[in-house]
């Protein structure tokens, strides 16, 4: 079995550089590639442009890099949790581009798909249309929307094998199963790493042909962003 | 008397119907959830990956990995299931959620819907809302009838930046129930005590009223 496996993080954004394009998984801070993010602010590679649902918030996620102001632009469904990327985005230091989130979903999808280009219905009629390819199938209407051309893609996985072999958990699974797909070099992060066999082949959910570095992560801190609980009766 | 938030959940949890995958937004939508008929079976979908979405966690056994599209911890009923971002929005954009349920700023007699963006305020993002509105064959939205400063926010057109076309099919708002057809906005219900009167003055769209209007019933 070819092994995925690098040492720590360090090896594993070897490579990494100053205006690339990255995608990281997650939904909010759930699921998010937190080893991945420290290292490419220690390393301070500047001018990124970064694919990711959300944005983190101020002093953890994505925010660590915005507050270093390493992203040039975000790419993203939702960015509502930041104060400094506002302040960023209102006085034009950040680009945003705001995307609906299937059709964030199904880019990352498209991407490492080897579709092009696809049809959605989403956005149609709004600015998010404008300037793109429309086009009407059996009496509704839908809008072009294109792949991506990401360099990296860093996700973070519950279970991962030395064969590149990945298992998530819960809703942290949401964007990184595509963004795997979808990376030139795909980085997992994985709170486990296994040898090869030990995973159940019927329960992977990435195969690790999408992924070309795998290594153990450490020091999870798995935030909540919003703790809702039930009184104990 | 206008509806509450919890009475305008309460009066859209009645349009449920058996068998159905539902998806709710954030603010009163969610609050839908509470009012499920008894006697019905109904599957509540999270677009970040989750069906069968359950009520908070016990205090002490919240996990961070088991989150709504609110970022909220949840928990997750029996029978439910697990699935990427991608797959979620094809059980949207696919038709296989019957029901949406969203919050709106404005909503036009042709059934356009304004909900994620307000010119010169901060843009937050329309996360799942416009593959919501684009795709589910039936959107209920919930909303206060009209602004802060009174003003109708049920348009002849919206004036804040559009997320869907011609897709809303009935609103409820604190004063009335409607169902939007033929561009206009017909009136099914009246809030309890609330005037036929009363929700003319408020509605800016074209409105039609039909013979007697009943009260809601709770």
């Amino acid at each position: 079995m070819i092994n995925k496996v690098v040492k720590n993080v360090h090896e594993a954004l070897q490579g990494v550089e100053d205006g690339m394009v990255f995608m990281l998984g997650g939904f909010g801070l759930c699921g998010i590639p937190e080893n991945c993010i420290s290292e490419l602010v220690r390393l301070g590679v500047n001018n990124l442009t970064c694919i990711s649902n959300n944005a983190g918030v101020d002093d953890f996620g994505l925010g660590l890099l915005l507050k270093k102001r390493q992203i040039k632009k975000m790419v993203s469904s939702y960015v509502g949790e930041n104060e400094e990327f506002e302040r960023q985005m209102l006085s034009g230091e950040l680009d945003v581009e705001l995307i609906p989130q299937g059709t964030l979903a199904e880019r990352c999808r498209a991407t490492g798909a080897g579709i092009p280009a696809f049809y959605t219905p989403a956005g149609y009629g709004t600015e998010v249309a404008e300037g793109k390819e429309t086009r009407e199938f059996n009496g509704k209407m839908y809008v072009l929307e294109h792949a991506f051309n990401p360099e990296f893609a860093f996700v973070k996985a519950w279970k991962g094998d030395t064969a590149g072999n990945l298992i998530f958990k819960g809703t942290a699974r949401n964007f990184n199963p595509m963004m795997a797909m979808a990376g030139k070099i795909t980085v997992a992060e994985v709170e486990e790493l296994v040898e090869a066999g030990e995973l159940d082949p019927n329960q992977i959910h990435t195969p690790g042909i999408f992924v070309q570095r795998i290594f153990q992560g450490k020091d999870y801190e798995k935030r909540i962003e919003q703790r809702t609980v039930t009184p104990k009766s | 008397m206008a509806l509450s938030k919890q009475e305008i959940a309460q009066r859209i949890a009645q349009e449920l119907q058996d068998k159905w995958y539902v998806n709710l937004g954030i603010g009163i939508p969610t609050l839908v959830a509470n009012y499920i008929p008894k006697n019905i079976d109904v599957v509540f979908q999270s677009e970040n990956g989750m069906l069968g979405m359950g009520p908070f966690p016990i205090d002490g056994e919240e996990d961070a990995d088991l989150i709504n599209a609110g970022k909220q911890t949840v928990t997750i009923l029996k029978g439910g299931s697990l699935f990427d971002s991608a797959m979620s929005f094809a059980m949207i954009r696919g038709q296989h959620v019957q029901l949406t349920v969203l919050g709106a700023m404005e909503v036009s007699h042709n059934g356009d819907i304004a909900n994620w963006k307000i010119p010169g305020k901060m843009v937050k993002g329309m996360g799942g809302a416009m593959d919501l509105v684009a795709s589910a064959e039936n959107i209920i939205v919930a909303m206060m009838h009209t602004d802060k400063a009174g003003e109708s926010k049920l348009l002849k057109k919206c004036s804040l930046p559009l997320t869907g076309v011609n897709c809303v099919k009935k609103v409820v708002t604190n004063l009335a129930y409607l169902e939007i057809k033929n561009n206009a906005f017909y009136l099914l219900e009246r809030a309890p005590g609330v005037s036929v009167e009363e929700i003319i003055a408020a509605t800016e769209g074209t409105l039609i009223v039909e013979g007697e209007i009943p009260e809601m019933k709770f």
